[in-house]
């Protein structure tokens, strides 16, 4: 590790006023920055502990739900109200990372966490994410764990997250403050895809610090739910996954659905086309295997990782399958 | 700064670069708590921060000031093992041992876990406010902790014997 200056936020003014500094980094809780320096990917020269900053999770009058960004991942798993309502967002989180990571684990660490592409780590390999206009070893490389959606010939990491991909699906918001200001983003905006340059994974501001993810109120999200295909069992990250929320009618048509895929591409993906093609049409396994179909019809397979595209194709399916047969 | 460790407060002065690992084995000489791949894969650092298991690899000690920590060396009580303890011992829970003081922090602190009633990838009534603690439940709390020796099994049993008679049978 490169040596660094520590200091401990304990509101967001203090945090963006001490964040805004050349070189400053906020640390949550550790679990892939602190790795990231180690292996000198990641060099600051100052850190600000934002950990003590909100941790609270607010219901909220019109039906949303409001997420503290110092949360722990175990905390929002656990939330009685994350449980009831947005399912599909305690699974994804309880699907990612181990108990110990979890309970480390901040939302707004999580939400910018970097990918897991070997290559990234490699500082003996090519890489335009930690090298800008250096090239990618990933590209021609061992690539079966990488994006068949939205890549581009710089970049074809994958961004690892399983809470971001539930949080895509339901539409979250979240909150950014810097010294300039407070605004909001869509999480779905949030992170970039990687065109030709994959150093900038996110639409962040110099300084500028998550201080909360909001849910807008989905009611029908209590019929939702998350399914991670991976390597093993438990805790690795996924080769493919799949967040859902369904709403069908007791006709059995689809009134609405949000459906968004992780593992596939650099950014949370929300399946935008998949839904239009479900919205208004019956909730039966044809519709939703065309729904697959028009949603990877533009993914692209690389040397090691077209089974990628049957494998998301099989699973949107059998998500929604798996949906629409609950009762209501 | 201030650290509590194993019931003693402790005056430490650390570099920020330090991990809570490293204070623990090479400033404290508690080399109970093992760095395995001192990336977060394995599990073997594991130790409880006010009750909760958390990776002490991937902890910078100085995010821990004002905290208590616990580590295996602390579970004994006057000489006299801790009960888990003795289950691993009686399950053959480990072989060459290197993971066995992170197994059971982890163990102590997934107890916890399930106690106060979070859920986990499998469990499958998420409103369910009790999860009873079946050998699957088991299996996917613990498996942050890697044995490479294959003593999973006896881990296991030893989990199972201390916190879930109702699931043995």
């Amino acid at each position: 590790m490169t040596p660094f200056s520590y200091a401990r936020a304990g509101d967001a003014a203090t945090a963006t006023g001490l964040g805004m500094a050349e070189g400053a980094k906020y640390l949550g809780g550790g679990t892939n920055l602190v790795d990231l320096m180690r292996e000198t990917i990641e060099r600051p020269d100052r850190l600000v502990d934002v950990t003590g900053l909100s941790r609270m999770i607010a219901e909220r009058d019109d039906g949303s739900l409001m997420i503290g960004a110092a949360v722990r991942n175990t905390a929002v798993a656990e939330h009685q109200a994350v449980r009831e309502r947005y399912p599909v967002l305690a699974r994804a989180i309880l699907s990612g990372a181990s108990g110990q990571i979890r309970n480390m684990a901040t939302v707004g660490g999580n939400i910018l966490q970097r990918t897991r592409c070997a290559y990234f780590y490699d500082d003996a390999a090519r890489c335009n994410k930690r090298v800008p206009g250096a090239g990618c070893d990933a590209i021609d490389g061992f690539n079966r764990t990488h994006a068949i959606l939205g890549a581009s010939p710089a970049c074809v990491a994958t961004h690892p997250s399983d809470m971001c991909v539930a949080l895509a699906a339901l539409g979250a918001v979240v909150h950014l403050e810097n010294t300039a200001g407070a605004r909001t983003l869509p999480l779905v905006d949030l992170h970039r895809l990687p065109m030709g340059r994959p150093e900038v994974e996110t639409l962040l501001e110099p300084g500028e610090l998550i201080t909360a993810i909001e849910l807008p109120p989905l009611p029908w999200a209590v019929r939702s739910t998350y399914r991670k295909v991976r390597d093993r069992a438990s805790y690795a990250f996924a080769l493919v996954s799949v967040a859902a929320v369904l709403d069908r009618s007791g006709d059995g048509m689809v009134r609405d659905v949000r459906l968004a895929l992780g593992g596939v591409a650099h950014k949370p993906w929300r399946a935008f086309a998949a839904e239009a093609a479900l919205r208004g049409r019956p909730a039966s396994e044809a519709c939703f295997r065309a729904a697959a179909e028009a949603e990877l019809a533009d993914a692209a397979p690389l040397r090691d990782n077209g089974f990628k595209i049957e494998l998301a194709r099989r699973t949107i399916v059998a998500v929604l399958n798996e949906l629409a047969g609950e009762t209501a | 700064m201030l650290i509590t460790i194993n019931g003693q407060g402790m005056e430490v002065a650390l570099d920020p670069r330090t991990s809570l690992l490293d204070l623990l084995r090479e400033h404290l000489e508690l080399h109970g708590t093992k760095k395995g791949c001192d990336q977060g894969a394995c599990g073997a650092c594991t130790v409880l921060a006010d009750g909760e298991r958390i990776l002490s690899c991937l902890a910078l000690a100085v995010q821990y000031e004002g905290r208590s920590i616990s580590t295996v060396e602390g579970l004994a009580d006057d000489g006299r093992l801790h009960p888990l303890q003795q289950a691993f011992i009686d399950h053959d829970g480990f072989q060459c041992g290197y993971c066995t003081p992170g197994q059971i922090c982890s163990a102590i602190g997934m107890a916890a876990e399930i106690g106060r009633g979070v859920p986990s990838a499998v469990t499958a009534d998420l409103a369910a406010t009790t999860i009873p603690p079946t050998r699957d439940e088991l299996r996917e709390r613990m498996s942050g902790n890697l044995c490479r020796c294959g003593a999973h099994n006896g881990i296991i049993d030893a989990i199972t014997e201390i916190y879930s008679a109702e699931a043995a049978e």
